[in-house]
């Protein structure tokens, strides 16, 4: 029931503001979607919690300890994206950036958006994943091109190919799986793609294939990732496309393709019965770092600054996971959940900022804090969680995922030190003059929404000081489940 | 195994599977973009009969659905809705593509022996009549990947990605007998999708530029 309502509620909100979505109140109906989605999350934790896994739909979806807590946050941060979203895109309107039609687009397309990203993660199918993954791009493309601008129709088109061609490299990494699953299950019926299954079995599945499936799939998803060398769209798509899009991208769609390499690493890590996978997972992550933090200093967008700091936490994510064992996964995905809640905060007052300005352009951007001292502590408390700075709990999740480097991997903590070092400067050299300092901007029409942005950076403290039992227990069963060494 | 040794069906798979390559290398020089769209419909009116010669000899139900979705979408949808775009846009003619003619083709032929290297322990392992074909759907998706890489124009690269689609339609094929229903409907509803989009695409782009060249598309790079 709370199953049906947590993906209905965005496929009918995205039909029904198709049709109103460019209506004054559209932004609140919005905001009414996401709520009940969020709810309906909630309720489906709730469930979790008391009862276990839940299998529905003819085996087509499933909940399980990895999975319940990536709905749980992607239902949350898509509900706060629309309260920010509100007044944010009556500014737009009011400045003349975009038109009726636009806003009814945009309202439609989010929550689609939405929609796609909670299938990809609650479906058991390989398949479904594949191609909830893309229909995710492909909801998004339009928005990264909302403006029309020379530079936003850039980005989409290079985000649409890009993403594009990764993903069809992960169809032939699902396909050869299949090939592989299908030795074992059986074609009959449609059980050979179903992951509850394929982790029942997956010590049989032939080697050869799987180890080559991966490689694909790893390409592919990791594309959408933004692991470097893949990473090209993404910079572009986060900076031209309206910013509660960027907040959505950089929290979320980017943490749904996370989810789906590592539900592949558990089936190909268990049929190889080698650390082959991880090894992957850990140089692609360690280059995005490295890339990451080093690119972050020739940035002048603020949009792209933060762009590049998302490559950089899904490179030391993907790190983590490649190390695997209890405490780097358990580390790893703390790391998801801090680095959405802090990021899409940092944009929430960002987008703010910009509007205030009128450029995205770091120069250009002077002053926050004599502003609004709400927008400029605010963007100040994100910068300093994202970069790790104790007691948020960011810092939490690094120095645990820094310490099992040391014991595990010795060889890569001077490397992952000096990039973190790297960016600290580079972030906090750029955000230091934004805040304070002098300034020239103007007053918004509508207030803006910032409360979401304290409530994120108020959960990302509370994680670093204190985890609830009930999420502690989710991640160690996860942690469990994602195995490794 | 000698040809005498397979049946008439195996045989005309097979032929077809080397025209679907052949088609990839006439898609790989082939500058005028009415032609290229043509040649598309053609590589997927081979993929729909091969498809429908595979499902009566197997006699695999989906089959006969996958490939009525092939002809429908591949052979007549998709191409018309191409056609349709490159008159009311005017686009006829690609540039020169980034690399020359030969240097194309030569790489072209390296990628069909590296396919077949890549499919050697895959087509080892596979226990369907078609298997020999796998390594020419790996060949059909590197070299629509090639495609794409060397053109310059959005609609080429766009035939490029709809050939690479093909390929793993067939690839899909010749491994396992296609895959499940439910996913070959989704990623028919992507691609058809897909090109939706991209229609609206194309407007925007031509209205901003007035040309459907990505030389425009260079200001978004990091030195600036």
């Amino acid at each position: 029931m709370e199953f049906l309502l947590l993906l209905g509620t965005p496929l009918a909100g995205a039909v029904i503001l198709g049709f109103y979505g460019g209506r004054r109140w559209a932004p609140d109906l919005n905001v009414a979607f996401s709520l009940i989605t969020f709810l309906a999350a909630s309720a489906l934790a709730a469930r979790i919690v008391a009862f276990g896994n839940l299998v529905v739909g003819r085996e087509q979806f499933f909940i399980d300890a990895f999975n319940v807590f990536l709905v749980a946050l992607t239902a949350f941060i898509g509900l706060t994206t629309s309260l920010f979203s509100r007044p944010y895109m009556r500014i737009e309107a009011h400045h003349g950036r975009v038109s009726a039609g636009q806003l009814r687009l945009y309202h439609s397309m989010y929550q689609l958006f939405m929609a796609t990203m909670l299938i990809a993660l609650t479906t058991n199918n390989m398949g479904l994943l594949w191609v909830a993954m893309e229909a995710a791009t492909l909801s998004t493309v339009l928005l990264v091109t909302l403006y029309r601008t020379a530079a936003s129709l850039e980005a989409g088109w290079k985000y649409f190919i890009l993403c594009g061609v990764g993903i069809s490299q992960a169809l032939f990494g699902t396909i050869l799986l299949y090939f592989a699953a299908e030795k074992v299950l059986g074609s009959e019926g449609v059980s050979a793609l179903l992951w509850t299954h394929l982790n029942t079995v997956k010590g049989q599945l032939e080697p050869a294939v799987l180890g080559l499936a991966f490689a694909f799939l790893l390409v592919g998803y990791g594309t959408k990732v933004g692991l470097a060398p893949l990473h090209n769209w993404l910079p572009d798509a986060h900076a031209e496309g309206p910013t509660p899009i960027s907040a959505v991208l950089s929290g979320l769609l980017l943490n749904v393709a996370m989810y789906a390499v590592v539900r592949c690493k558990v089936l190909v890590e268990g049929s190889l019965q080698s650390s082959l996978p991880g090894r992957m997972l850990m140089g692609f992550g360690l280059l995005s770092v490295v890339l990451a933090a080093f690119f972050l200093w020739r940035q002048r967008d603020v949009k792209r600054l933060f762009a590049y700091s998302s490559i950089e936490h899904m490179g030391i994510i993907a790190f983590a996971f490649g190390m695997g064992g209890p405490v780097a996964n358990f580390a790893a995905l703390l790391h998801m959940t801090v680095h959405s809640l802090t990021k899409s905060a940092i944009f929430f007052t960002v987008g703010h900022a910009v509007q205030r300005a009128g450029s995205q352009v770091m120069d250009d951007i002077r002053g926050l804090i004599a502003l609004s001292p709400t927008i400029g502590w605010g963007l100040m408390l994100g910068a300093l969680a994202i970069l790790g700075m104790p007691p948020f709990g960011v810092f939490a999740s690094e120095f645990l995922i820094l310490t099992s480097a040391m014991k595990q991997q010795p060889w890569a903590t001077p490397i992952l030190l000096l990039a973190l070092g790297v960016a600290f400067a580079a972030i906090f050299g750029r955000v230091q003059p934004m805040v304070f300092g002098d300034t020239s901007a103007k007053r918004l029409p509508h207030p803006p929404a910032l409360v979401p942005v304290f409530v994120h950076l108020a959960l990302v403290l509370m994680l670093g000081l204190f985890i609830p039992p009930y999420l502690a227990d989710w991640y160690r069963a996860a942690a469990r489940l994602i195995g490794g060494h | 195994m000698s040809m005498k040794a397979l049946p008439i069906d195996l045989q005309i798979q097979n032929t077809l599977a080397a025209l679907l390559l052949l088609l990839s290398f006439a898609m790989l020089s082939q500058r005028r973009i009415v032609t290229l769209v043509n040649l598309l419909a053609l590589q997927g009116a081979l993929l729909g009969i091969a498809t429908l010669l595979l499902a009566w000899r197997t006699g695999v139900h989906h089959l006969y659905l996958s490939a009525a979705l092939t002809f429908g979408l591949k052979v007549i949808f998709l191409p018309w809705l191409l056609h349709r775009l490159i008159r009311r846009l005017g686009v006829y003619w690609d540039t020169e593509s980034l690399l020359n003619l030969v240097g194309t083709m030569l790489v072209g032929v390296l990628i069909v022996i590296f396919s077949f290297g890549l499919a050697q322990p895959i087509s080892a392992l596979a226990s369907t009549a078609t298997r020999n074909s796998i390594g020419i759907a790996v060949a059909v998706i590197l070299i629509a990947f090639l495609t794409m890489i060397t053109r310059r124009k959005a609609m080429s690269q766009v035939v490029g990605f709809l050939s690479m689609e093909n390929g793993l339609f067939f690839g899909a094929m010749s491994a396992t007998y296609g895959m499940p229903m439910v996913v070959e409907l989704g990623v028919a509803l992507d691609v058809l999708v897909a090109m939706l989009v991209l229609g609206v695409f194309f407007f925007q782009i031509r209205e901003q530029f007035d040309s459907l060249d990505l030389k425009h598309f260079e200001t978004l790079k990091e030195e600036q």
